[in-house]
């Protein structure tokens, strides 16, 4: 089973994706230290990461531009950055924002565009944007090719395939072409469209107000210029994500909802044709020594070493919650393995500290970048 | 009202659902929602798909899943009387695009839907009223917009019946007596500080009342720091099983402990009171964990 160095050779993208609070983040943080420290310029992009994690990285405040992360600070850590280490916060609405300022024809048509109630509204909230927006700027670091390698940590949508439909959804708003039809009554298509349209239109017009009506049209219209540019590049982005230096990275926990999500997820990326790397399952409860065949000698035989009887139930009973969530995770690491018809799981333990400073994020990546002789190692070794 | 808010995986239906079932079992008749069409409380309750009904799951205990799709033909057919424009309303291309691309129409329906829900005067034909509406809202970030969806919807639209709906649900979710919001959280930095920033997100920028904040899946303190010292002891001497069960128990009080500097950090960072939920040692949290938690809800 090949570690994370092993599936990101001769790639130029990772992109890291799973449902929220499966430590994504960490995940994409630590994946990007491993390949630094092999000697490539690497450079995550994150969305909002735990702050300390942050401060740590040196990210305390930066805008929508990567940075160098100081290599002292790892070395410190034990992990010698062989390459670079870059590290930027995405910030949607200031990529937004930037890339109507690329695409506007003049001045004029960008300030219409961005002071546009609807697009702000758009930029800042409406589902996708961010997502789209952190494709957007990896497109943008790709095509300027200062990098090695670029890892992606996808927004914490509440689906995790929102990401995928992201630039479709966003540019067929934009492109607004069954709505612009009906902004212009005079239009041979609202004619040919019929009654129906008119009726539709009339009625959305009592329901929503006649503002919102007007915000949209002036929207189109201050879009329209710009439509054009904006599918050249949507399309840009999707077969970007397409290539086979793009590699993706499933990341899930070990319980039975995020691995169903993992599996839902895989089977999208199947479908998407999208290039799957392989899956990383955090906080896994690795299973020790079988505490079955010991019976019931083992509360004894603790309490008589520990001498004290309380205390050797205490750790027994312990120790068989733990085992219980061991072959929980076991059983359910076994179904995703199959589900995804793959060996390549990779497994990061759960440690006994939760991770957001640079010591976890070197523990972290030392399991992810373990030789499958050094994870038997590592398995054997922990409880 | 309730709605049930944190960051992602945090164990928000869950908690969701254990505060359905002790109101349920108080007497009130409750109702458990999900939105942009989950179906994570089918899972807890082992129900096949509950889709877009009130599907009774437990004695008093109903669930919806709210698909936003469905509360707009619902918006649309409780709006239009005459069929015959519904269905062409419905059959049109820019009916479906207008819908599909108003930003945060999706949300604004799918809180229409929770609004019809609480009405003590169902507006759905033989609906009967709830005592309790409980909504397992979008994580964080999500959840905060989708809570103020009504009151930029309301400034957009500036005139018509839009405008005035959204004010109503405006009302509704800002209405401190009826409606408030309680965040999940877990032991660890991250949902920690992000609790404590939804917080004051919640009470300053959309208003609401944050009643409490359950801190979730707490290990219990089983040993002693002088228990950890001899068990780190054992450990270090021994082979196979008693070195497993001895480290399993370093590993766990190790994390009991770290949780519990985590749980005096949200104590310090946040203004609602805590209450802390035990971690449960359990392959799968089924109906029979959310009755437990239910036990420990107060």
């Amino acid at each position: 089973m090949p570690a994370v160095g092993e599936i990101l050779e001769g790639k130029d993208i990772c992109i890291c994706a799973g449902s929220g609070g499966v430590g994504k983040t960490t995940t994409s943080a630590a994946i990007a230290l491993g390949m630094a420290a092999r000697g490539l310029k690497v450079c995550v992009l994150t969305i909002d990461p735990a702050k300390r994690l942050a401060d740590s990285l040196g990210l305390k405040e930066l805008g929508n531009e990567a940075r160098q992360v100081d290599p002292k600070l790892f070395a410190a850590q034990g992990v010698e950055i062989e390459g670079e280490l870059w590290a930027m916060m995405l910030d949607a609405k200031a990529t937004f924002d930037e890339l109507v300022a690329r695409q506007a024809p003049d001045e004029e048509s960008r300030d219409r565009v961005l002071n546009n109630r609807i697009y702000q509204q758009i930029s800042n909230a409406l589902a996708g944007s961010q997502e789209y927006m952190a494709m957007e700027k990896l497109f943008e670091l790709h095509t300027e090719g200062r990098f090695d390698l670029l890892v992606l940590d996808t927004p914490p949508t509440r689906n995790a395939l929102d990401f995928l439909d992201a630039p479709k959804r966003l540019t067929q708003f934009i492109e607004g072409r069954s709505l612009r039809v009906f902004m212009k009554p005079t239009g041979i298509a609202a004619r040919v469209a019929g009654r129906g349209a008119s009726v539709a239109l009339g009625v959305m017009k009592r329901i929503v107000g006649f503002d919102l009506l007007a915000d949209l049209a002036e929207f189109f219209n201050a879009f329209s210029g710009m439509v054009d540019g904006f599918q050249a590049r949507a399309k840009r982005v999707n077969s970007l994500l397409g290539d086979s230096r793009t590699c993706f990275l499933v990341v899930c926990g070990p319980q039975g909802e995020p691995v169903d999500e993992a599996v839902y997820f895989h089977r999208k990326l199947v479908e998407a044709k999208l290039p799957f790397g392989g899956v990383i399952v955090n906080k896994v409860h690795y299973p020790t020594e079988k505490l079955r065949g010991d019976g019931d000698d083992l509360p004894a035989a603790l309490s008589e070493k520990l001498g004290d009887e309380d205390l050797g139930r205490r750790v027994a009973e312990n120790f068989a919650d733990y085992q219980a969530l061991a072959e929980r995770d076991t059983g359910n690491i076994a179904r995703l393995a199959k589900e995804l018809r793959t060996k390549g799981v990779i497994r990061v333990p759960y440690l006994d500290e939760d991770v957001h400073d640079l010591a976890g994020l070197a523990e972290i990546n030392r399991y992810l970048f373990a030789s499958s002789e050094e994870r038997i190692e590592i398995a054997a070794g922990r409880a | 009202m309730v709605f049930v808010t944190g960051k992602g995986g945090v164990g928000k239906t869950t908690v969701a659902v254990a505060l359905g079932l002790r109101a349920a079992a108080e007497g009130k008749r409750t109702i458990v929602c999900e939105v942009s069409a989950q179906e994570n409380a089918s899972r807890i309750f082992e129900h096949t798909e509950i889709g877009f009904h009130e599907v009774e799951v437990a004695e008093n205990l109903w669930s919806i899943s709210i698909d936003p799709d469905e509360s707009m033909r619902e918006y649309v057919l409780l709006q239009l009387k005459v069929r015959a424009m519904r269905d062409m309303l419905f059959r049109s291309r820019i009916f479906n695009y207008l819908a599909a691309a108003t930003p945060g129409l999706k949300e604004l329906v799918t809180i229409g839907k929770i609004w019809e829900l609480a009405q003590l005067d169902r507006k759905v034909k033989s609906a009967r009223k709830y005592d309790l509406v409980i909504v397992d809202a979008p994580a964080t970030g999500h959840g905060i917009g989708f809570l103020q969806t009504p009151r930029t919807f309301a400034a957009i639209a500036r005139v018509g019946p839009i405008h005035s709906q959204a004010q109503q649900l405006d009302r509704l979710i800002t209405d401190q007596e009826h409606t408030g919001v309680a965040i999940v959280a877990l032991p660890e930095e991250m949902p920690v500080n992000e609790s404590a920033a939804l917080e004051h997100d919640l009470r300053e920028e959309v208003g609401v009342a944050v009643d409490r904040v359950y801190m979730n899946g707490l290990y219990p303190e089983r040993f002693s720091n002088q228990e950890a010292e001899q068990l780190a002891e054992l450990s270090a001497g021994e082979e196979g099983a008693m070195r497993a069960a001895a480290r399993a128990a370093l590993s766990e009080h190790n994390r009991a402990r770290s949780q519990r500097a985590q749980l005096a950090r949200l104590r310090r960072r946040v203004e609602a009171p805590v209450k802390t939920l035990p971690f449960l040692f359990e392959p799968d949290l089924g109906v029979e964990a959310a009755g437990q938690l239910a036990k420990r809800l107060g």
